[in-house]
């Protein structure tokens, strides 16, 4: 798992092409978003939640899916299949690679959020850490399953948003509104029924992933 | 098959010749049936038959965007190599590469990405090589060259399954050829010597 990992690490170090992508992306929803609300502080606060979770999932997505464009190239995950490790490990490896880029790229635009839309984010983000990573794990546990299935369909880049959206709502929905609970001053208590929906979903759907990934790997 | 014997498998395309690769490899489950490969169950035991199996295809199974360096260290601990730069140092050496050890794939001919994917394959030592096509895309040159390290391998005992059209290095290296046709043998021979590339050209025009 942790030379997967490593792996996946050097080779976006060097290509840059997963992490220019996904921030490139989040950076053009907060600029558009910005100048189409502008001067329209009290609606643009409403729905900054929105368009925060609507940047993260959509780059989310263009990350898991370049993610095994890796490995479909020169059929790198027939090697990787090939090799005695555990199908689970693969799956393992990815899906927390998968989840550090999408981390990295959180934590770097989402101070831009806050510049663009006006927030004092320093007191929000111990609240905000827990959502974020949850939700994000949530993204990648079932993402990576997904991303393995889709990529080797030739309408690669629509079939996975396809799959993903569905299944993610319970994700997206909890992410957006304990998040915008955070953003408004919200008490934490009011977050915590939304954090144990991700658990629960976080649980659940690692598990099945990890055990469904040999099946979805055979041919 | 008998230890340290080189067999190649010619056919025409959709005779099954990948599909038996990717069976015995365990990259593709049998759907009935039984067998054993190198000793191991291939139905369950197929971690441990995946240590001691090395697979070559047209496609090297490298990472572009490594070195060859990082892709053998890769694939190296994914098999638990013990001694791992020694390994490395080895299988460079068998494949006349330790000039370009540090340079990313991506830079490499495809000749040269075919040695490098072979000393992947073989880097932990294993009991049975299985290459599929291996010649796909390679030149007169490197093709040779290519043949000079199977037989290398061949004579030191390591037992060799290849699928090939390429019928001059199938005389050349095996010991036993086959022809399948629709996922049945139609000619066996076991006396590789006694044939001639033209009556082989006959059996498989």
């Amino acid at each position: 798992m942790w030379l997967i990992i490593r792996k996946d690490l050097t080779l976006e170090l060097r290509t840059k092409e997963i992490l220019s992508s996904m921030f490139i992306f989040t950076l053009l929803v907060m600029v558009i978003f910005n100048f189409s609300f502008q001067g329209e502080k009290t609606d643009i606060k409403r729905l900054s939640s929105g368009i925060l979770w609507v940047a993260f999932t959509f780059a989310g997505v263009l990350g898991l899916s370049r993610s095994f464009i890796f490995e479909k190239n020169e059929h790198c995950l027939d090697g990787l299949l090939l090799s005695p490790i555990d199908r689970g490990s693969i799956y393992l490896g990815k899906m927390l690679a998968n989840l550090i880029f999408m981390l990295i790229v959180e934590a770097i635009i989402f101070p831009v959020f806050a510049v663009f839309f006006d927030f004092d984010i320093l007191y929000l983000i111990p609240q905000l850490i827990p959502i974020f990573f949850l939700s994000t794990l949530g993204f990648a546990a079932v993402g990576t399953l997904l991303s393995a299935i889709s990529v080797n369909t030739r309408t690669r880049e629509i079939m996975l948003p396809l799959l993903l959206f569905p299944v993610m709502v319970p994700v997206i929905i909890s992410a957006v509104r304990s998040t915008a609970n955070i953003l408004k001053g919200g008490p934490f208590a009011e977050t915590v029924s939304w954090l144990k929906l991700l658990i629960a979903f976080d649980a659940i759907f690692l598990v099945i992933s990890f055990l469904s990934f040999d099946f979805v790997m055979e041919e | 098959m008998a230890k340290g014997e080189f067999l190649t498998i010619i056919g025409p395309n959709g005779a099954g010749k990948t599909t038996l690769l990717k069976i015995l490899s365990t990259l593709m489950k049998l759907s009935a049936g039984e067998g054993k490969v190198v000793g191991f169950s291939l139905k369950q035991e197929e971690e441990n038959l995946r240590r001691k199996i090395g697979m070559l295809s047209h496609y090297t199974f490298l990472y572009q965007n490594l070195t060859a360096y990082e892709n053998l260290k890769f694939y190296g601990s994914l098999y638990d190599v013990k001694n791992i730069e020694r390994e490395i140092k080895r299988v460079i050496q068998e494949v006349d590469l330790e000039n370009r050890l540090h340079d990313t794939v991506r830079t490499f001919s495809r000749g040269m990405k075919q040695r490098v994917s072979i000393a992947r394959c073989i880097i932990h030592n294993p009991l049975l090589l299985l290459l599929d096509e291996p010649y796909t895309g390679l030149d007169r040159w490197s093709g040779k060259r290519f043949t000079n390290i199977l037989k290398r391998f061949h004579q030191e005992g390591k037992t060799i399954i290849m699928t090939t059209h390429n019928l001059s290095s199938s005389l050349e290296l095996s010991d036993r050829i086959v022809i399948l046709s629709s996922g049945k043998i139609v000619y066996e021979q076991r006396e590789v010597a006694k044939i001639e590339l033209k009556e082989l050209e006959r059996l498989y025009p």
